[in-house]
């Protein structure tokens, strides 16, 4: 881990803070006239408030956090069709750990489990892969989620499943990408952003270049960071010094991991194995098009939609959100989690109402758990 | 000891239903596995005890119980029967009581291996043994294959208090001391490892160990000692929580304080897990008057149980009932206490 602790050195931080807070100056930036970053991945806003650096720095720079944690913005429609797979008593459905939290309209997996459905938790595609093998009189089912950054592993898994004519293995697809949102949010009127830290590890496969249009079209510059403290502070400095110089750019500060062009075997599996589908739902923000994939035609038999008749293969459905949430107007950046009605009423991690506080990712989820909401009274 | 000389009258490989059915395939069971274990010889199934320290004037006595359910049973550093002796010894030891008798329950699955079953019972004895504590009763159940996960055990265990010894978390004064006794979360980490599901190898071993001894010597050194805890499922951060809340005060760690591995760390970077709340089966958390935590700390690590001990923080009186955290980047956070369990996050 020294690897990692030369990336939470303090003096180091407070060298960049100093410059964070005089490019801030020179912008003009107060408490009252903030400069509004978004980090669009959840792992960032983990990151941000596990050391603290929303109070670090200077007080004219402002965090937005953006939609980018997918156990979070997994629409509960999708959760009941989980639910209803999992429950067929030939199915072992697979999934990663925190997706079994996430409330459907009735229940969560963790809840459908107790029930008895036969639901695994796996760490990877491949895990569920080895259980079809190791079953072959059941259907092992595994819940395809994430962005780029798991998307690869699922399509390298059908491919592998293909290649073995295995007939027990299906994928329900949930996998979504990190541009479109980021184009829906700049697309609202309402937005307020001056500037994007984009995920390194999205950018590990896809590269920077998707990004481009956030610098070419809109004239807001992004800057694709790691997720060490010292990552992200340098990354708002990026940001900063773009804005101060009038730029706008896609920058890359991951550059001791994040190719230019990302990986291209990553890049030919998944779209061997996807295409976009026309729209997808995202919770908390409504559907976004273009902004999901699904499983091509060419490998339908591993396509759980199809396989069992759920999804969009039954027809689009829409869960409405619960009343009240507020979880679109915290994405936008309209405002903190803390001024949500719901926040540490309705909505807590124990009985979460909104997608923010789903996962321990999200937004409101890391307010409540580091004290963002308590603690800020009493800062040291 | 199972006196291996004697012949043997249980010759199964496997536990059936028959050996809980209270016959005769039962009785050699409980005779060869349990009894011929477990002291006193002859084990009846109420123990009749006496023993003087009942008898001090001001002596309390202190009981709990615990039931012990693990995957696997067995694991780097232990298994189900250690866990099962230490959990209970632990937890009367932190609460100030010298260990002395445990009743021992086990629940076992129909197809289980007797040979796994001698080396529980067998790990049992060693670590009773070691902590000074006799089994002195028990019982025996089989359920049908898929009812049980290959064996649980609960123990129950009985303690002495000795006159005049006080230790609760209400006791915790601001300016106190907390010290851990070694590294965290290598039980939780381990069992993760040895679960197999994940495609990690480490070498770490669980931490489990009796505690008793290390809270003798810690109490004969720091007479003040205020409170202690076995900081087990849930970690040092609800460990912490509890006292906080007991005792209305805050309490400040520091992240830089902190033991832990190298390879803990970078399990919990890979899975997004906080190594905080990892379980551990032989850690202490114990609070001190400050004057008191020097003699402490070297008593404990003068012992084997608390050679890695090291002061991580203290008592406040600000922000009471919460455990804040002076990050190792120079920030302050909360730690909460756990909201369900821990789930590996997927990116």
């Amino acid at each position: 881990m020294k690897y990692a602790s030369e990336f939470r050195d303090p003096k180091a931080a407070r060298a960049v803070l100093a410059r964070i807070a005089t490019v801030a100056d020179q912008i003009g930036a107060t408490r009252e006239k903030p400069v509004h970053i978004m980090e669009i991945c959840g792992g960032h806003t983990h990151a941000i408030f596990r050391y603290g650096l929303d109070k670090l720095v200077h007080e004219g720079v402002e965090f937005i956090h953006g939609p980018g944690c997918p156990v979070c913005v997994l629409p509960m429609a999708r959760v009941d069709e989980c639910v209803e797979i999992a429950k067929r008593p030939e199915v072992i459905f697979t999934t990663f750990g925190d997706a079994m939290r996430v409330p459907g309209t009735k229940k969560s997996l963790m809840q459908a489990k107790a029930d008895g459905a036969d639901i695994r938790m796996v760490y990877s595609p491949l895990d569920a892969l080895e259980l079809a093998r190791r079953n072959p009189g059941r259907e092992v089912v595994f819940f395809g989620l994430g962005f780029e950054t798991t998307t690869p592993s699922t399509a390298l898994a059908i491919q592998q499943a293909a290649c073995e004519s295995l007939s027990n293995f299906s994928v329900f697809c949930n996998h979504i990408t990190v541009p479109e949102p980021i184009k829906a949010l700049l697309d609202d009127p309402h937005m307020v952003l001056d500037g994007f830290i984009g995920p390194g590890h999205v950018s590990m496969v896809i590269g920077i270049h998707p990004y481009d249009f956030i610098a070419q079209d809109y004239g807001k510059p992004i800057v694709v960071a790691g997720f060490e403290p010292l990552d992200l502070l340098q990354s708002v400095l990026m940001v900063l010094e773009q804005i101060r110089d009038g730029r706008a750019e896609v920058e890359n500060q991951y550059s001791r991991v994040v190719p230019e062009h990302g990986n291209p075997v990553s890049i030919t599996a998944m779209a061997d194995v996807y295409e976009k589908r026309p729209s997808f739902e995202w919770r908390g923000l409504g559907e976004i098009d273009a902004s999901g994939l699904r499983i091509r035609a060419a490998y339908a038999a591993y396509d759980a939609e199809e396989k069992f008749g759920v999804g969009y293969a039954a027809g689009p459905r829409h869960v409405p959100e619960p009343e009240g949430c507020a979880c679109g107007q915290v994405m936008t950046g309209r405002i903190k989690p803390t001024a949500c009605p719901q926040f540490g009423k309705g909505c807590t991690p124990e009985m979460p109402l909104g997608a923010l506080m789903v996962s321990s990712e999200g937004a409101c989820a890391a307010y409540w758990q580091y004290g963002g909401a308590r603690a800020t009274e009493a800062a040291e | 000891m199972n006196d291996m000389s004697k012949p043997t009258r249980l010759r199964d490989t496997r536990v059936t239903l028959s050996h809980g059915g209270g016959g005769r395939a039962m009785r050699d069971l409980i005779d060869e596995i349990f009894t011929a274990a477990f002291h006193p010889p002859g084990m009846e199934d109420q123990a009749r005890l006496s023993d003087a320290a009942l008898a001090a004037p001001g002596a309390r006595l202190a009981m709990t119980t615990d039931s012990f359910v693990v995957t696997p049973l067995e694991f780097p550093g232990g298994d189900i029967g250690k866990l099962a002796v230490c959990g209970t010894v632990n937890d009367l030891a932190v609460g100030g009581a010298k260990p002395l008798w445990l009743s021992a329950a086990f629940i076992i699955e129909e197809g289980c291996e007797i040979a796994l079953l001698r080396r529980v019972v067998a790990s049992m004895v060693a670590e009773a043994e070691k902590a000074g504590v006799s089994i002195v009763t028990g019982d025996t159940k089989v359920v049908g294959r898929g009812a049980a996960d290959g064996v649980f055990i609960t123990t129950t265990g009985v303690g002495v208090i000795p006159p005049g010894r006080n230790l609760e978390a209400g006791m915790i004064r601001p300016g106190d001391v907390a010290i851990v006794n070694g590294v965290l979360g290598d039980h939780g980490a381990t069992i993760l490892a040895a679960r197999g599901d994940l495609a990690l190898s480490t070498d770490i071993q669980s931490d489990c160990q009796g505690l008793g001894h290390l809270m003798e010597a810690v109490i004969a050194a720091a007479p003040d000692t205020r409170a202690a805890r076995d900081a087990t499922r849930g970690g040092l951060a609800s460990a912490l929580n509890e006292m906080a809340e007991a005792t209305g005060v805050g309490i400040v760690i520091d992240e830089d304080a902190l033991p832990l591995r190298d390879e803990v760390k970078g399990m919990c970077e890979i899975l997004g897990l906080d190594p905080l709340y990892l379980a551990n089966e032989g850690t202490l958390v114990v609070f001190v008057p400050e004057a008191q935590a020097p003699q402490a700390l070297a008593a404990m690590q003068a012992r084997p149980e608390g050679r890695g001990a090291v002061a991580i923080g203290r008592a406040v009186e600000a922000h009471e009932g919460q455990v804040r955290m002076r990050t190792a980047f120079g920030g302050t956070r909360i730690v909460d206490m756990l909201v369900g369990e821990q789930l590996p996050r997927i990116c």
